[in-house]
């Protein structure tokens, strides 16, 4: 796998990028009680106590695979209350590019597979969710704080807008497209496509429900996205994907970028081969408008940042989906 | 010389009456320009004579229109019963059939497209897009956006030269039905239609500064997208200005469409009627000068029929009658600018450096006024300009394909996506290949087709949202 190589190259690099302030530090600072709580910090265990826990290395998640950033470059994820929780892959310009080209590769594929069959991956990601959801559950609550029961909800609401989605899969055809009755002996038929390629920014509050809020309307239509995922909650972006790898979803559907969204935002806004930008999560205004600025270069369709902050459990409508499709219309003569 | 040659079959034009000047049409009637504005002059393509004299408005101008338009919004139009606004929109609908004739002769003088054209497509189509809207003006909560679904409030529209009442019907017809307010600025070169309608209006007793016409050039059309009494901007013209519409709306809460540039690729299969297909390569990129965004200008025909192909396009192309837009017999008409026919000629001039073969019947071309014979260039590759550009003239790429993947491969390499043409007998092939089309606009077997229940606009770098249709109404609409 290309993106492996480039795993391995990157860790030459280490020493370079050790130099500066965000130098990984994959070093063992303690142990966890269990794989799927938050970190503790704690002392190393004395003979006999009870077994050191497995990390896991939280890493980009592009074309399918699992790379560390190309630049070899992490950052320290801490929890709402401050602890520390991992080193994350901080994605670079050259990840945005490697994700765009995985994202372009896998539109022919995506898209033209059948609304049903993507309703299936859809509901099967809500399916690999629900087995996990315990995990998502303390990683949400870690990222964002809270109760367990509200972190709880938080995770069910996100199981369940995989479903609400896998079900418009094969519908908005049908709500969205139309038979046109013109003046004249003519089929004439209007049906929604996927746009193609979609960079999504996403909201940097709501780490799981507003990630998969976003993601999941785009992809229901046969788009392929890459996600910039929350700056600071970059945690459960990371383990959706490994549902994702493990839900049939073709690699490079979804490919998922953590890192400082002001870095690799521009990147991806400007990128020639990016049909649409969504804009949900960039909270700071002047950066909303380089970035659409930026995107009108190839006339990206651009969802632009919501005047209030969304209220991510309510019903989504149809709105994010269709902000994504093209419509095209099909001509033909009628005769005999 | 042919058996029966043809004899002159002009149109009258003692049927419209054009001023010496014009003023701007806000607020219900027509003003004069305040102090920073100037004064231009629109000719006659096809004569170059001068036919009048019109307004260029300035920032306080934009500023008066707009603050027109947002009046008339929130104390009239905003407000106004759907039903009753469907029945101004039919009036205008009315007004236009009655005044076909008069539409016809007065946009092929100023635009110099031929009287065929516009006597029996813009004005009828224009027509049409008024009935079409004045119908959803009180069934908006039917349209699929939502049960109550507002207007959004005060729209500057920038509309082109190549068909100007029938982009004017495109833009104002579903921004009235919807409850919005419009402040629309027609292309310099052809102004004289826009001023029409504004009489229209008054005829029809619509209210004052529903419908507010500013003439100009680009200046004035920056000024009112830019201008931030503005809510939507609607803009149909070329990529590059659209570019830089959608970077100057950047950061504001205005909604925008664009409807843009094309380089449509027109496929023939071996299997597809030559005769009918060469009809429409024709069609698709000889009417309207080839002044059309969807224009057919990239033909991508089979090898192995390429020979007899071109031979008969041709033979077609010897019959094609260039010259006065007001004979009821021509089939191509006059460039619309001296600008445009150096653009055409600069872009001609570069297929032949480049290595392409250009072909034109005989014909005669007027002494006065902005010509261009109809040209075809052979042995094009996709790398070649004239493959990759759009000239906006009556000017058609040939290249040729063996495979359909092959066909559909370079039909899509283009940054544009605005409309495509497949010519097959085979069913299962068209809609396969209709389906990996990346076009808004997919004609089989058929060419430049257009209708106001039929939505129209492009993917990629052909702008974005929809005219035309159900589809067409969520541009003006709040969500």
């Amino acid at each position: 796998m290309p993106t492996e190589k480039k795993a391995s190259t990157a860790k030459k690099a280490t020493g370079r990028a050790a130099s500066k302030s965000v130098a990984a530090k994959n070093v063992a600072a303690g142990s966890a009680p269990e794989a799927d709580a938050p970190r503790q910090v704690t002392t190393a265990p004395a003979a006999g106590a009870p077994r050191l826990a497995v990390r896991k290395t939280y890493k980009l998640y592009l074309g399918g695979a699992f790379p560390r950033s190309e630049s070899g470059r992490s950052y320290v994820v801490n929890s709402a209350d401050g602890r520390f929780l991992a080193n994350a892959a901080m994605a670079s310009r050259k990840d945005v590019r490697d994700a765009v080209r995985a994202a372009r590769a896998a539109v022919a594929g995506w898209a033209g597979a059948t609304a049903y069959n993507r309703g299936q991956i859809l509901y099967r990601v809500a399916e690999m969710m629900e087995g996990r959801r315990d995990q998502f559950v303390a990683e949400v609550r870690a990222a964002e704080g809270g109760s367990a029961a509200h972190a709880g909800a938080v995770v069910d609401a996100a199981i369940d807008r995989w479903i609400w989605y896998a079900g418009w899969t094969d519908k908005i055809a049908s709500v969205y497209g139309n038979a046109n009755p013109v003046a004249g002996p003519f089929f004439n038929l209007s049906s929604p496509e996927p746009t193609g390629v979609v960079g999504i920014v996403a909201p940097p509050e709501s780490s799981l429900l507003g990630l998969v809020s976003v993601v999941s309307p785009a992809i229901a239509t046969g788009n392929t996205v890459v996600v910039l995922a929350s700056d600071d909650r970059p945690l459960p972006s990371v383990t959706l994907a490994e549902v994702l790898a493990t839900s049939d979803l073709p690699g490079g559907v979804v490919n998922i970028l953590t890192g400082r969204v002001a870095e690799t935002a521009p990147h991806l806004a400007a990128h020639m081969d990016v049909n649409a930008i969504d804009l949900t999560g960039v909270t700071d205004p002047e950066l909303a408008t380089a970035l659409e600025v930026a995107a009108a270069e190839n006339l990206k369709r651009v969802i632009r940042p919501p005047a209030a902050a969304p209220d991510w459990s309510a019903e989504p409508g149809v709105g994010r989906m269709t902000a994504l499709l093209e419509t095209k219309t099909v001509w033909h003569p009628k005769g005999v | 010389m042919p058996l029966f040659d043809y004899a002159p079959a002009p149109e009258s034009r003692a049927i419209v009456d054009i001023r010496a000047s014009y003023g701007l049409f806000i607020n219900g009637e027509f003003v004069e320009p305040g102090g920073d504005a100037g004064r231009f002059k629109t000719i006659n393509p096809a004569s170059e004579e001068v036919l009048a004299e019109i307004a260029e408005a300035g920032p306080s101008d934009v500023d008066r229109a707009v603050a027109a338009a947002r009046h008339a919004y929130e104390t009239v139009w905003g407000r106004m019963p759907g039903a009753a606004r469907a029945k101004y929109l039919f009036r205008i609908a009315r007004i236009i059939q009655e005044r076909a004739r008069e539409l016809a002769v007065l946009e092929s003088i100023d635009n110099g497209k031929p009287i065929r054209e516009s006597r029996d497509v813009d004005i009828p189509l224009v027509a049409a897009h008024f009935f079409y809207y004045a119908g959803w003006a009180d069934k908006l909560g039917h349209a699929g956006f939502g049960e109550k679904p507002r207007p959004i409030g005060v729209a500057g529209q920038v509309i082109p030269w190549n068909f100007p009442l029938l982009m004017l019907a495109w833009k104002i017809a579903p921004a009235l039905a919807c409850g919005n307010t419009v402040v629309l600025k027609p292309a310099e070169t052809t102004p004289l239609s826009a001023l029409a309608f504004a009489e229209i209006c008054r005829q029809a007793e619509l209210p004052p500064g529903v419908v507010n016409i500013i003439t100009g050039a680009g200046g004035t059309g920056k000024a009112l997208v830019e201008h931030p009494g503005v809510d939507k901007v609607a803009f149909t013209g070329s990529t590059e200005v659209g570019r830089a519409i959608a970077k100057s709306v950047a950061g504001s809460a205005k909604r925008v469409t664009l409807e843009l540039g094309g380089k449509a690729a027109n496929i023939v299969f071996d299997d597809a009627p030559i005769d009918q297909a060469v009809e429409g390569i024709v069609n698709g990129i000889f009417f309207n000068q080839g002044h059309v965004c969807c224009a057919g200008s990239r033909l991508l025909v089979q090898e192995s029929i390429a020979d007899h192909l071109l031979d008969s396009l041709k033979r077609r192309m010897a019959r094609l009658r260039v010259g006065d837009p007001l004979d009821k017999n021509t089939d191509i008409g006059a460039i619309n600018s001296a600008a445009q026919l150096a653009r055409i000629r600069e872009l001609s001039q570069v297929g032949a450096e480049e290595g392409a073969e250009a072909w034109s019947p005989p014909c005669e071309l007027p002494s006065r006024g902005f010509w261009f014979a109809p040209t075809i260039f052979t042995g094009v590759s996709q790398a070649h300009r004239i493959a990759r550009e759009e000239i906006f003239g009556p000017v058609l790429s040939v290249l040729t394909f063996r495979t359909p993947a092959e066909a559909v491969e370079k039909a899509n390499n283009t940054p544009y996506g605005l409309s495509a043409g497949v010519w097959t007998e085979k069913g299962s092939r068209i809609l396969a290949i209709a389906d990996k089309l990346r076009a808004g606009v997919v004609w089989a077997n058929t060419f430049n087709k257009f209708d106001p229940a039929s939505p129209f606009g492009g993917y990629k770098e052909s702008g974005y949202g929809r005219e035309g249709g159900r589809h067409g109404l969520e541009a003006y609409l709040a969500h």
